[in-house]
């Protein structure tokens, strides 16, 4: 079990046995994902036919059949609209995180405790019945407005701005754990010795508060951005003529899939990890 | 810090959580339950009913895949913490210094991609033209591809590999704060390896294997791409079921009322999960 | 002699409960005043107080003559060390110690010279690039202390902000606190529970009861002469007999022991015939032998252990349920006690302090 108690040999050996197969079985899947993607083949699958950059940068015009990532219109304006919706999601849920951990860490109110599992019910909520809720209120919202008075709510058409609403609603729960995660480490005390020496409320809530809960507010910014960029169930339901990246691979992926999705998973895969990698760095 | 003031920073800062939680969660999802029991006469013309729910007792399509769905999610996150916990045991009490951070890294490692990334990743490997196949008639332990997607066990793999984070990442915590000297006490008091896992261990990790249990659950059953990527024809998913009223057949009400069903059903489960366990919600999220 | 600190009849209610009732207290220039109390007797409430974190109900305070009750805590000449120091832990020595400089607009030199400066005089110079989680708990202690004193404040409030060294560093750092107060020439007001801290370091102490003051004194009188029952057994070791009055003459009382005999003490207060009293003697005033005096009092018990820890020895007896303690001197006067036997304890009377039974 532990270090200090004695393990048989034919226990530690089948433990590493299976912390290996455990790690291929995480690691596979990725792995054949990014290698074919630079498989100069018409399908991502063997036998492996050599090396190529075509389903990044070939271009149909040029060259034949092949259509790179980097001139695939439809898969560019697709990851920028990914990008758009992630910056709104990030700019929204972060602030309202900050917020709601400073409503539900610093100030005591009756009702706090009810209120705070309220906070944490779209984390309970399946991520199809969040989009479905929000597109049932919204849009229908826009459908009596347009029935009884003629007026049209485009607003509330599935579109990016239900995407971004219905994708703010769960990950501001959990940019608010983040960050009252890392306020709930705060020494009040420390407030008040800014107070003390001379620093009115605001001042101290910025030269203090605030440096303290930056590494937090990073890191959800990170997860809000990755969670908003590769976020599907939620989307799928809230999309109308413009679509982000997931939903958009799903429709390639249903028609059949190439190896220009390899690309996109690879690309998808590096900047996460690179996102990743500096939040965690700062921490 | 005086009254109105302190009365006055509350209202701000009360005012956005107040916006954001009744106009995204609460609202729209007392009108889905307000939509799922109206009954739609004509194109203009509503009246209450409860049509849509005994369509789906009616309909035993619906309910098969109801249950199906809840089973098929239990078995996934029952499998994921039989497969996660000594994962996250080796992590938190063998492992040392870097290879331990290592380690954990790795386990994050597949969450930096998108669910829809992993579950093309396994379809690469699963399909008929895939590296399994290919794999195994190269060993010559089959004569023709074999076909091991769209099939209950592919979706169960797939599902089971979407979670494992969710399930490690709480255990390591919890069994991270174990001390050594209990397991040590445990032994020392003449137990063996069965009965302090059982007596010691898994009563501390208990909030960890609740709270992995509980989000596990819940992702599985809400979860679209993996059953509709990598399940058969057999292995319809519930939420496929919401997703086709609403966005093919355009019907809101039977969209609506399944989609009240399946919150009731994963409430229900998580609900009688903490009780079962004696935890509770803010404990195990918060 | 001037004020820095002045409070009259200062009153904080919560709820029901009075955590600082009806206190007044007087701090000259200078001094070091400590508040010595029990934890819950309201001694934060009322440094709290001070500091302007808290308004009272009713009371002034003023310090220099300056009325205080309705300015902002980051107006006040006051500042505060707090228990856990509270220095900021995303800024260096130096950028805390500048942090209050920074706020009146001191200019940049300015500012690091003042620093410089301050940190020299308390022992940490050159210390300014280090991250406070890089310091050892002493030198946290005194980067607190800088951080206050730089802003040459008033008043400097302190929040038994020793509490968390361990028993070496604190008995170290009481003697240099006390340095630093003399050298800074500011006045210290110091709250705290351990009454040997309050005792080394202060001019004068303050002991607090619910919410009061039981007795304001210098150390030593506090010590001699308490005031209520309270302070003779918070202050120091003591020892207590209960009986009943038999009399009183030529500052003196008789009392008659539950246990039997008779014994006389200072009294504290008006006493009359018949009431009942308990009597305060501490340990070291306890002789033990049977030639004492004819003018001591005297009592048998029994003893139930010796306690040796060098000039500190003391023997445990018992009483009738009580349990006394009486110094055991190392100069080899009292020979070899055995557990059980009869130990005969007195003491001259002025050394022993009665009180009416029912202050306790």
């Amino acid at each position: 079990m532990i270090r200090s108690v004695p393990r048989s040999r034919w226990f530690i050996s089948l433990y590493g046995l299976y912390l290996l197969a455990f790690f291929i079985y995480l690691a596979l899947p990725l792995v054949v994902t990014a290698v074919f993607a630079f498989n100069d083949s018409n399908f991502p699958s063997l036998p492996w036919q050599g090396f190529t950059l075509d389903w990044y940068f070939a271009d149909a015009a040029e060259s034949g059949n092949r259509t790179g990532l980097f001139h695939d219109q439809g898969l560019l304006s697709a990851l920028w609209v990914s990008v758009l919706v992630a910056f709104w999601v990030t700019v929204i849920s972060v602030a309202l995180g900050c917020v709601n951990a400073v409503l539900f860490e610093r100030i005591q109110f009756r009702g706090k405790e009810l209120l705070y599992l309220v906070m944490l019910l779209p984390l309970v909520i399946p991520g199809v019945i969040l989009g479905v809720s929000i597109l049932v209120f919204y849009s229908g919202m826009a459908n009596q407005v347009s029935l009884n008075w003629g007026i049209e709510l485009d607003l509330f058409r599935p579109g990016l701005p239900l995407v971004i609403a219905g994708q703010v609603a769960f990950i501001t729960t959990l940019s608010t754990l983040i960050i009252a995660a890392r306020l709930r480490k705060f020494d009040p005390q420390l407030e008040e010795a800014a107070l003390n020496l001379g620093a009115t409320p605001i001042v101290a809530w910025f030269t203090v508060t605030l440096p303290w809960l930056l590494p937090a507010i990073f890191g959800a910014a990170a997860m809000a951005f990755l969670m908003s960029f590769e976020n599907f169930n939620t989307t799928v339901m809230l999309t109308g003529s413009d679509t982000p990246l997931t939903v958009a691979l799903f429709n390639r992926l249903r028609e059949g899939s190439t190896p220009v999705l390899n690309a996109v998973a690879l690309l998808l895969m590096a900047v996460s990890a690179l996102l990743a990698m500096a939040t965690l760095r700062r921490s | 810090m005086n009254r109105t003031a302190g009365k006055l920073s509350l209202l701000l800062l009360l005012t956005p959580f107040v916006l954001w939680i009744v106009l995204l969660v609460l609202l729209p999802h007392v009108q889905m339950l307000r939509v799922s029991f109206q009954v739609r006469e004509s194109w203009d013309s509503l009246s209450w009913g409860v049509t849509q729910y005994s369509n789906f007792f009616a309909e035993s399509y619906y309910w098969r895949t109801f249950i199906r769905t809840g089973v098929m999610s239990m078995l996934t996150t029952a499998l994921t913490l039989l497969i996660g916990f000594p994962i996250a045991w080796y992590i938190a009490k063998l492992a040392r210094g870097r290879a331990r951070g290592v380690l954990f890294l790795a386990c994050l490692i597949p969450f930096w991609a998108s669910e829809l990334v992993r579950t093309y990743g396994w379809m690469i490997l699963l399909r008929e033209s895939g590296l399994f196949s290919g794999w195994l008639q190269a060993l010559g332990w089959v004569d023709g591809p074999v076909e091991l997607l769209y099939n209950d066990a592919a979706v169960i793999v797939g599902l089971v590999y979407n979670a494992l984070l969710f399930m490690v990442v709480p255990l390591v915590t919890t069994l991270d704060g174990l001390d050594d000297n209990l397991v040590e006490a445990g032994y020392d008091l003449g137990g063996n390896h069965w009965n302090v896992l059982r007596e010691v261990v898994i009563p501390w990790a208990m909030p960890g294997i609740v709270s992995g249990c509980i989000v596990v659950f819940m992702l599985t059953l809400g979860s679209y791409l993996t059953p509709t990527l990598m399940g058969g024809k057999d292995s319809a998913w519930f939420t496929q079921q919401i997703f086709t009223q609403f966005i093919t057949r355009f019907n809101w009400e039977q969209g609506a009322a399944l989609g009240v069903l399946l919150l009731v059903l994963s409430s229900l489960l998580v609900w009688l999960g903490l009780r079962l366990t004696g935890q509770n919600l803010r404990k195990v999220l918060g | 002699m001037s004020s820095d600190l002045y409070c009259t009849d200062l009153v904080r209610r919560f709820g029901e409960h009075r955590a600082v009732d009806q206190v007044s207290l007087d701090v000259p220039a200078g001094s070091f005043f400590s508040i010595l109390g029990p934890s819950g007797c309201g001694k934060t409430t009322l440094l709290r107080l001070l500091a302007g974190f808290d308004r009272p109900d009713s009371g002034d305070i003023f310090i220099r003559d300056q009325r205080m009750n309705t300015v902002p805590p980051n107006k006040r000449p006051v500042n505060m060390v707090f228990q856990h120091l509270a220095l900021f832990p995303t800024m260096s020595v130096a950028d805390n110690i500048g942090y209050g400089l920074k706020r009146r607009k001191v200019a940049a030199a300015e500012r690091r010279k003042k620093t410089e400066r301050v940190l020299e005089q308390v022992g940490l110079p050159g210390l300014g690039d280090r991250m406070p989680q890089q310091l050892s708990g002493g030198q946290r202690q005194r980067v607190a202390l800088a951080r206050c004193l730089v802003l040459e404040p008033t008043l400097l409030l302190l929040d038994e902000p020793l509490g968390a060294l361990d028993l070496k560093l604190r008995e170290q750092m009481k003697v240099e606190l006390k340095h630093l107060q003399k050298a800074f020439g500011t006045t210290f007001v110091y709250i705290t529970h351990d009454q040997s801290e309050a005792l080394v370091m202060s001019d004068r102490v303050a002991v607090m009861r619910n919410g009061r003051f039981d007795q304001v004194a210098a150390p030593d009188v506090l010590y001699r002469e308490p005031a209520t029952p309270f302070v003779a057994s918070f202050v120091g070791d003591n020892n207590r007999l209960d009986g009943e009055v038999l009399g009183v003459d030529n500052e003196r009382v008789r009392l008659r022991l539950d246990t039997g005999g008779e014994v006389s003490g200072r009294p504290s207060s008006a006493l009359a015939v018949g009431q009942r009293a308990s009597l305060f003697i501490r340990p070291e005033s306890m002789l033990i032998g049977a030639d004492l005096p004819a003018s001591f009092s005297r009592i048998e018990t029994q003893l139930s252990t010796t306690l040796f820890d060098g000039a500190n020895s003391r023997i445990e007896t018992r009483l009738g349920e009580r349990e006394l303690f009486a110094r055991l001197p190392q100069d080899g006067s009292v020979g070899d006690l055995q557990p059980g036997t009869t130990v005969s304890l007195g003491w001259e009377p002025q050394r022993a302090t009665v009180f009416a039974e029912a202050q306790v």
